[in-house]
């Protein structure tokens, strides 16, 4: 048997609080295949993004530990690159500077200045952002500081490329737009990904796997879903695949008819009301789903 | 050119015309209206009130003041050349006589004018605020950046920066007077006196400002620099400065601010040259001009502590990558 490139491991998670410790994350494990792109999903507060910062080593697990290539995980690194959710770019630097300083710091010594150049240029460029290349933060949209966010991860040639709800900051178009950039980047450079969302269509649109997480406290992988669906995937085609349409159902069903909220804890005729919201609930999601479809020219 | 272009053109103009009417309004009219009610009042009641060195001098008296001290200046500038040049021709009619003679340049002694104690002061002022700096921004960025340090020199900090640095003057004259002896000083004792007496009332706040604006610097940019792993040099220049540029100066302008009252303060108090000693002296002089040359005393002093802030917010303004920071 192969040795899996990510494999996180009995993971708990206690944060400290004046009233004793908190446990946000109860017994994870998950196993992650090289190329592998895999969403997590869950509602707000389940401790999506805590497993993403154990993997990129900015949090310690409690209890349990995350490999990756055979070797544990105890600091953050490049070989773990992330993209925040708020793209966390140096207000200070331009687009070039704040990508110049990742290139640096990894291939100082490894390459030439004018290679260091062209790599930069080459991970803009990937995003498109070549245009902008010299513009400083404040002088860019939020969807072209998150495209910065990307590249500057890319540039670090990562193992595991993380993502903390990347465009959860963005419109309907921009996160459009972004997704597809991130899905050819994918085909082309073929880095495992690991993706926090709470968007029910991203992670249908972008995974190989999705991984649904109960509701904290001790929270914990509570599903994961094969999607099966071909790439290079057109998001106006997939969407009336009946693959597609069962994926996304199958992740609502998680969310809201199972985990919409603690129901054992809930009186039967809150239940009840409970059944309606989660309808109503499910809805909105499609409805605001809409526009990012219908949105979409390619 | 076609007339639709002049047209907009001219819309264009009065639009802007408009706004810089408005403007011109707040900016400049207002401010000099507000000083010409100050001035008024002054010249109105300061007759009123009568001193044993006579009336309390109005404005046109005190600008009055202000022209002497110009010519006085004037005057003792004419005079030092004067005493120069006579040195130089005695001492080349000496050379002619006798190539071998051995001559030299007294240095002239007459009283410092008001003009040179404004320099004495600015210079005075500058060199101990410089020499805080130096040394509390990077206490400040340790102290920012280790909890242990911090915590180690809170204390001092929280302890010495409400003592006012008057008290520290004659601790720090005694301790100059004893440790600063050469025969060939640098700089007068009375100057480092002084400098050492800014310089620590410059240190407190620049160091807890700067120590803030570390801590502040945001948990993402930590973040980054955590993955990237940077290291502590470049983690200290590429993120944290530039973070805690906008909280440095702020530390920066309360301590220049601070540093310009205390100096004038310590100067009256150790009759160390400055615009300090210029004003006891006059105040010990007792003529009828003295409330006058008091009085422009009081208002250079004000610009000049004015020009001071506005100098470290020029400054700020050319270091900080913010610029749509309101500066104020």
């Amino acid at each position: 048997m192969s040795i899996p490139h990510l494999e996180i491991t009995g993971v708990n998670m206690d944060f400290p609080t004046p009233k004793g410790p908190y446990r946000a994350l109860e017994n994870v494990n998950l196993k992650i295949n090289k190329g592998e792109f895999v969403s997590i999903i869950g509602h707000s507060g389940c401790g999506k993004s805590t497993v993403l910062n154990i993997v990129a080593g900015l949090y310690q697990a409690t209890a349990g530990g995350v490999i990756l290539n055979g070797q544990e995980v105890t600091v953050p690194g490049p070989e773990r690159a992330m993209v925040f959710q708020n793209h966390s770019l140096l207000p200070w630097l331009s687009s070039y500077e704040n990508v110049e300083l990742a290139v640096k710091q990894i291939f100082k010594g490894k390459k030439s200045k004018a290679e260091i150049k062209e790599w930069i240029e080459h991970n803009l460029s990937l995003v498109h952002m070549e245009h902008a290349m010299h513009k400083r933060p404040d002088e860019i949209s939020g969807g072209m500081k998150q495209r910065v966010g990307i590249a500057r991860a890319l540039a670090m040639e990562p193992e595991v490329l993380l993502l903390d709800e990347p465009f959860g900051a963005l419109d309907a178009l921009t996160r459009a737009h972004l997704q597809d950039s991130v899905m050819e980047i994918q085909a082309d450079l073929g880095n495992t990904m690991m993706m926090v969302t709470h968007d029910v269509d991203e992670a249908v649109l972008l995974s190989d796997r999705i991984v649904m997480m109960t509701n904290g406290p001790a929270a914990t992988v509570g599903e994961i879903l094969d999607v099966n669906i071909e790439r290079p995937r057109d998001r106006i085609e997939v969407s009336e695949q009946e693959t597609y349409n069962h994926c996304r159902h199958e992740v609502l069903r998680f969310l809201y008819a199972r985990h919409g909220a603690k129901e054992e804890d809930m009186p039967k005729e809150e239940k009840e009301e409970k059944a309606t919201v989660v309808k109503l609930a499910s809805s909105n999601i499609e409805g605001e789903a809409e526009p990012l479809k219908a949105g979409t020219h390619g | 050119m076609s007339t639709e272009t002049v047209d907009n053109a001219t819309k264009m103009f009065e639009f802007f015309a408009r706004i810089n009417a408005k403007q011109l309004v707040q900016s400049l009219v207002i401010p000099i209206v507000g000083v010409g009610i100050f001035l008024m009042l002054w010249g109105l009641l300061a007759p009123k009130v009568v001193t044993s060195l006579g009336a309390v001098p109005g404005p046109s008296q005190v600008y009055a003041q202000f022209q002497t001290l110009v010519e006085e200046h004037k005057e003792e500038r004419v005079k030092e050349t004067a005493f120069y040049e006579r040195q130089e021709k005695r001492n080349a009619k000496k050379l002619a006589e006798n190539p071998d003679a051995k001559t030299k340049i007294r240095p002239y002694t007459g009283n410092p004018t008001f003009f040179d104690q404004i320099g004495t002061s600015v210079f005075t002022v500058m060199a101990g605020f410089i020499l805080a700096s130096v040394i509390a921004i990077p206490i400040g960025i340790v102290a920012g950046l280790s909890k242990t340090v911090y915590a180690a020199i809170n204390p001092l900090v929280q302890i010495f920066k409400p003592v006012s640095p008057l008290a520290w003057l004659p601790i720090v004259t005694m301790i100059v007077s004893a440790t600063y002896v050469t025969n060939d000083p640098m700089f007068d004792k009375s100057f480092v006196n002084s400098a050492i007496t800014v310089l620590l009332c410059c240190l407190w706040p620049t160091i807890i400002s700067t120590a803030v604006g570390v801590t502040a610097v945001s948990k993402d940019l930590q973040n980054v620099s955590h993955v990237l792993r940077l290291n502590w040099w470049t983690h200290v220049t590429k993120i944290v400065l530039p973070s805690a540029i906008p909280m440095i100066f702020t530390g920066l302008r309360l301590s220049l601010g601070i540093a310009w009252m205390v100096l004038i303060a310590a100067e009256m108090l150790s009759q160390n040259p400055g615009l300090g000693k210029f004003v006891w002296d006059e105040f010990q002089n007792g003529s009828s001009n003295s409330l006058g040359r008091i009085m422009v005393a009081v208002v250079v002093i004000g610009l000049i502590g004015f020009l001071l802030d506005r100098t470290m917010l020029f400054l700020q303004s050319k270091v900080s990558w913010d610029k749509s920071v309101a500066l104020r």
